[in-house]
């Protein structure tokens, strides 16, 4: 199972967000990804190899091109996460925000 | 008109922190007592539903807040957070995690640090928190925690509720 930190790393880097938004309109070959980030082939197989590790995509091979799926499980556990935190803080800023106002109807 | 307060809600993955920043229509003093003083806290640290009550506070370096958030469908969470260094009203720091009933630290679940500052905009203040989790290994275990729990499912319910609240 790909951990966190793997999953950090391989979104660190903008080129591998950008594959990670490619895919999610559908499966592409290695080979059309490479094209459109205009990267040379054994550069442009470094990424797909780190966004391989970290679970975020799979690949196969059928004859000589190999098509790459997102793996969206792992992305939306990650994201997900980082959504009820930020609703956690929105809620107890709203919290705040109310209590500010009745402190500040109380001093007046 | 007054424009809208600020709120931003920064991810960085490689350091696994997370920075909130929020602006208040409010003094410096006031939003530093809201954060300071547990009868302030218990009135908006819980996000809705949960509610906060503090079981102990002792405001200072090396002190702690022994709070549990109540869900009201039951489930009660216990957490402690510990003071590092405190400039009023500037900043504190401190190492927030989850503890029992009795305030021991869980051993096993990683702490985040927070750093919080507080500086004036004008009328209103700012505060701005950076929430930093050792790596992103003991970032893993909270979520994992925070999924066995139940939390995620609370958080669900919230979600819903505040779509509703906007659309209103």
């Amino acid at each position: 199972m790909a951990n966190l930190d793997h999953s950090f790393h391989a979104l660190a880097d903008g080129t591998r967000r950008a594959v990670l938004a490619q895919l999610s309109n559908g499966p592409a070959s290695v080979g059309d990804l490479a094209r459109r980030h205009h990267m040379a082939l054994p550069s442009f197989m470094k990424h797909i190899r780190v966004l391989e590790e970290s679970g975020l995509i799979g690949s196969k091979k059928s004859g000589r091109v190999r098509t790459c799926t997102l793996v969206p499980e792992r992305l939306v556990a990650v994201e997900q996460w980082f959504r009820e935190q930020r609703t956690i803080w929105e809620s107890r800023h709203q919290n705040l925000s109310i209590l500010l106002t009745r402190l500040q109807g109380d001093q007046s | 008109m007054k424009s809208k307060l600020r709120f931003d809600f920064l991810v960085d993955r490689r350091e696994s922190t997370m920075t909130i920043r929020r602006e208040y229509a409010a003094k410096r003093q006031l939003v530093w007592d809201c954060h300071t003083k547990s009868e302030l806290l218990d009135q908006w640290f819980s996000p809705k539903p949960l509610t906060t009550k503090t079981k102990s506070m002792d405001f200072r370096d090396g002190g702690h807040w022994h709070y549990v958030m109540i869900d009201p469908s039951g489930p009660e969470y216990w957490g402690r957070m510990d003071y590092k260094k405190i400039r009023p009203i500037d900043n504190y720091t401190a190492l927030d995690g989850f503890s029992d009933a009795s305030g021991a630290v869980n051993p096993n679940l990683p702490r985040s640090e927070w750093n919080v500052t507080f500086s004036d905009q004008g009328t209103r203040t700012l505060v701005e928190n950076v929430v930093s989790f050792q790596s992103a290994e003991a970032l893993q275990k909270v979520m994992d925690m925070g999924m066995k729990e139940g939390m995620t499912s609370a958080m669900d319910r919230l979600d819903e509720l505040l779509v509703v609240l906007v659309r209103r």
